[in-house]
């Protein structure tokens, strides 16, 4: 869904009906028939988009609820959107009380975390229910005080006909409401008249969190629930082969230990059930620490797997995919990395004839990048509760897309779809991670098997060794310039294991003549999976970083050539299928030009680096500034630019950004999983070095690209470029172009000893 | 297992807990108090931080038997109405972003806060850089910090 291009069809029709007690509920219902190619591409939307269905109650004692269809990882959802919804219905947002809906994929649609989709996805039926709602109060009001309807307005959830001086509030007239037919293809306001959205609310959680209620899947609990941990394989590649529980059953608070498959052969998965290890090796006890303990006296023999087979179904159709054997390590990844780099590989874009315009170039520049695996660290660890009996099935906890397993587990349990509760904790963190729901396979199962309400908990360990990557990427680059020092050609070969990174129709595409743009990859047992800005957050970090020394080969400035090339592209594109909007695109790097002051000389304080992206739908770019205290490299502030269309809450969206530059410090300077013989050197914080608050930057200004376009995603746009504009500085720096992340191992200092 | 009396938030509660148990479970699981976070169990992350006589400790490496009797204090006994002052800017700043970090943060800037009624920004990044926050809001874990200092 990278086309700018793209419009829904959307249809979507509301239903009043009377609340309990008196009072208007609302529902609205959503259809879209985008077309199923269009959707795959980048949102991983589900084939079928389902009814979508939200509700806006308001009881007579003015008590206006709001259903927050989407679950929440920290993107805050739970408030941007209600505060679209009361928009319309010009709700006082004083009086609106949020609540997360339940998972229910025919009434609330897709509910789907992910792809920076949330308010993008919502804004248009979200604004249309809370109009609806406005007309049907102000024509229960001007039917009762029998006045034209035309005269009756609205004002913060107040009704008021200035002619009579009447007025009353939204819970007066519900009722009254509920019983009016809902009105269809209703006016939505002009951007102009936002008062909630684009003005700044606080998060509707912040006193929970503040607090330490329980909101998170970690701290749900019911009386007699039981906790479970898996042991999982010591490497990627090896399986359960036999194991003595005999010790462990010994332990106090052990109730159980036994191994299940999470699949049965051949069984059937859907699009995001990626799994890596099929046999579990269970210890079911009473509370944690008994349970972490008793699980380390286990005697367990691990065995190598061979080739296993994977049934596909879901996203392109049933397929059966070969997992392969063997236990991997980082050097001989790198080194296979090298030797695919050399073949042909698969073409993906050409443009003009590239070969013969880098046979007759004056220079050619040509330089490799490559990245490591990277581990999600969601803060909050991998778990689920389950209580699952022969009726039906209660699952609750982190999920991102409790829509997309929730098939599966019904295929698991053998429990119809309308058997299955599935209930939407708030995240402690997604980054993609959560899309991927084995964790709540596996506690159901557990639950089945042991027949009680019980807990699976990943200790950070065995989150962190489980897989489920970002990818582990290279690309190589080539420019070619002519004896003027234009770009005249230019070319992108990118690979990954076991997924390539490349985004054909990507800038530079579009902007040069002739443009070659080819991929690889090489099947992997390591498993991986969606990270915050996929495959956008390695090829960003490349490109950009490649763009930076293009420039300089061009003895241009590094924003100003970004322009040029951005200008042909708006004006004479080369090629149809460029996904990005060379206009807007153009207008976060002059934005972030200004802002950073980028033309004046900053009194040699810092180095700088700039670095822009597009991606998920929206475009950003980032200045950063940085220095050297105790002989290190710092980042000490950033400046970014962003435009994501209609900022619908700005001040978390401010965080948001702020939050994914520290992200794009972190992973740029620090992030890295490696193998040995399949085992992941890195288990927990101690070796796994995550940025912390000494290492961010002292200032991050966020400014947004001002304009009524309707809002596009924010969640991930906002990474990838961090970590280029982050190379581009260090060059600055260090006078060392830095092709290799995560950077801090060429860094003084590698290797230091954490808090 | 052995019997205990922990002083928690004010209040006495025994257990019977197996003596190497750490706070930070005897908390989540005895006593039904989930607000102190399990982040990684070594140490390194602060998620899990709570009080032990007005000082920040993390409650993963604290073992039941080494806190009886002492005062403890966890987030949900920072303050009676949730209105700490830590608590407080933290909401002026809206500074969660998923939130689960917070409550280790707030009890880490509420004994830094307590020892350092005024500390400066190095001081900040000094004693909060044991608190891992995945989301990155060190900035407004910061600013909080600063105007909570002014209160
Ligand atoms: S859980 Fe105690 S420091 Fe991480
Ligand atoms: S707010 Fe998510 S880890 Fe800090």
């Amino acid at each position: 869904m990278e086309n700018k291009k793209t419009t829904y069809n959307r249809r979507s029709f509301l239903k009043s009906s009377a609340l309990a007690g008196g009072g208007l509920m609302l529902t609205f219902n959503w259809f879209s028939t985008a077309k199923a190619a269009e959707k795959m591409q980048e949102l991983n939307l589900p084939e079928q988009w389902a009814e979508l269905t939200g509700y806006i109650k308001i009881t007579p004692d003015n008590v206006i609820t709001i259903l927050c269809p989407n679950p929440e990882f920290g993107q805050n959802v739970m408030t941007s959107l209600p505060m679209i919804i009361a928009e319309e219905l010009d709700a006082d947002w004083k009086n609106v009380v949020v609540e997360m809906g339940p998972h229910d994929n025919v009434k609330l649609g897709p509910q789907f975390t992910g792809g920076s989709n949330s308010v993008r996805m919502y804004w248009k039926p979200l604004r249309e229910a809370g109009a609806a709602a406005r007309y049907m109060l102000r024509q229960a009001a001007a039917q009762t005080w029998k006045v034209p309807l035309e005269e009756v307005t609205t004002k913060n959830g107040i009704i008021v006909h200035p002619g009579t001086m009447k007025a009353a509030k939204y819970g007066e007239f519900a009722q009254i409401a509920a019983t009016l037919p809902v009105p269809k293809d209703l006016k939505l306001k002009d951007p102009k008249e936002f008062s909630i959205v684009r003005s700044s609310k606080k998060n509707v959680e912040g006193q929970k969190i503040v607090t330490g209620q329980p909101v998170f899947g970690l701290d749900y609990r019911v009386d007699g629930m039981l906790i479970a941990m898996i042991q999982h394989p010591p490497a990627f590649g090896m399986k359960l082969k036999s194991f003595d529980a005999a010790q462990t059953l010994k332990m106090p608070g052990i109730k159980e230990v036994f191994s299940l498959q999470l699949y049965k052969e051949g069984f059937e998965q859907g699009g995001f059930d990626t799994r890596t290890f099929n046999d579990l090796l269970v210890v079911v006890g009473k509370t944690t620490w008994e349970v972490m303990n008793a699980r380390k006296k286990l005697k367990v023999q691990w065995e190598p797997v061979s080739d296993t087979k994977d049934t596909m179904s879901g996203r392109g159709g049933k397929r059966e995919v070969i997992v392969p054997a063997g236990l991997e390590s980082t050097d001989s990844q790198l080194q296979k990395m090298q030797e695919y780099a050399q073949k042909p590989a698969q073409l993906l874009r050409r443009d003009g004839d590239p070969e013969a315009a880098f046979k007759g170039a004056a220079q050619v520049i040509e330089r490799t990048y490559t990245a490591p695996f990277l581990a999600h660290n969601c803060m909050e660890p991998m778990n689920f509760f389950a209580h699952v009996t022969p009726e039906k099935a209660v699952v609750a906890g982190p999920l991102q897309a409790p829509g997309w397993a929730e098939p599966t587990l019904s295929k698991l349990l053998d429990l119809p779809a309308d058997k299955i509760e599935i209930q939407m904790t708030r995240m402690g963190g997604g980054f993609g991670r959560r899309a991927y729901a084995q964790y709540m396979y596996e506690a159901a199962l557990i639950s089945k098997k042991v027949n009680a309400p019980v807990k699976l908990i990943y200790t950070r360990e065995d989150d962190m060794t489980y897989g489920i990557y970002r990818p582990m990427y290279t690309a190589t680059y080539r420019a070619a310039l002519d004896a003027n020092k234009n770009l005249i050609a230019f070319h992108v070969k990118g690979g990954g294991i076991p997924e390539h990174p490349v985004h054909a129709n990507r800038f530079p595409a579009g902007a040069v003549d002739n443009y070659l743009a080819e991929a690889w990859q090489i099947p992997s047992n390591i498993t991986i999976g969606a990270f915050r800005a996929p495959r956008s957050n390695f090829n960003a970090a490349a490109e950009q970083s490649f763009l930076d020394e293009v420039a300089e080969a061009m003895g241009k400035d590094p924003i100003e050539m970004r322009l040029e090339l951005l200008d042909r592209a708006a004006k004479n594109p080369v090629g149809k299928d460029n996904d990005y909007d060379a206009a807007r695109y153009a207008e976060v790097l002059k934005l972030v030009r200004e802002k950073s002051g980028w033309a004046t000389t900053q009194d040699g304080k810092y180095s700088r680096g700039v670095a822009a992206y597009f991606c998920h739908n929206s475009y950003a770019a980032h200045v950063v500034d940085m220095v050297t205290r105790d002989g290190k490299p710092y980042v000490e502030r950033v400046f970014s630019a962003v435009d994501c269309g209609v900022v619908v809450n700005p001040d978390a969206a401010t965080n948001m950004v702020q939050g994914a530059v520290v992200d794009g410090i972190g992973n740029a300077f620090f992030g890295g999983l490696t193998h040995k013989d399949g085992v992941a050197q890195q288990s927990n914080f101690d070796k796994y070095r995550l940025i912390r608050h000494n290492e961010a930057p002292k200032q991050i200004d966020v400014h947004f690209v001002q304009n009524d376009i309707d809002p596009t995603g924010l969640g991930e746009p906002p990474f990838p470029p961090v970590f280029a504009a982050v190379a581009n500085a260090l060059y600055k720096n260090t006078g060392k172009r830095h092709y290799k992340q995560p950077f801090s191992n060429e860094l003084p200092g590698k290797g230091d000893k954490q808090l | 297992m052995a019997k205990y009396n922990l002083k928690i938030n004010g209040k006495t509660r025994p257990v019977d807990v197996d003596p190497s148990t750490p706070l930070l479970w005897v908390l989540r699981d005895y006593l039904d108090m989930p607000g102190t976070k399990y982040g990684c169990g070594v140490g390194q992350c602060g998620a899990c931080t709570v009080h032990l006589n007005g000082v920040a400790v993390r409650s993963c490496q604290l073992p039941a038997s080494a806190v009886t009797g002492q005062e403890i204090t966890t987030i949900e006994g920072l303050s009676a109405k949730g209105d700490h002052p830590v608590q407080q800017a933290w909401l002026e700043h809206d500074v969660a972003q998923c939130g689960y970090c917070q409550a280790g943060q707030i009890m880490s800037a509420a004994s830094l806060l307590k020892m350092n009624p005024n500390p400066s920004d190095e001081d900040i990044e000094a004693s909060m850089s044991g608190n891992i926050c995945r989301c990155g809001t060190y900035l407004r874990i910061k600013e909080a910090i600063r105007t909570a200092a002014k209160k």
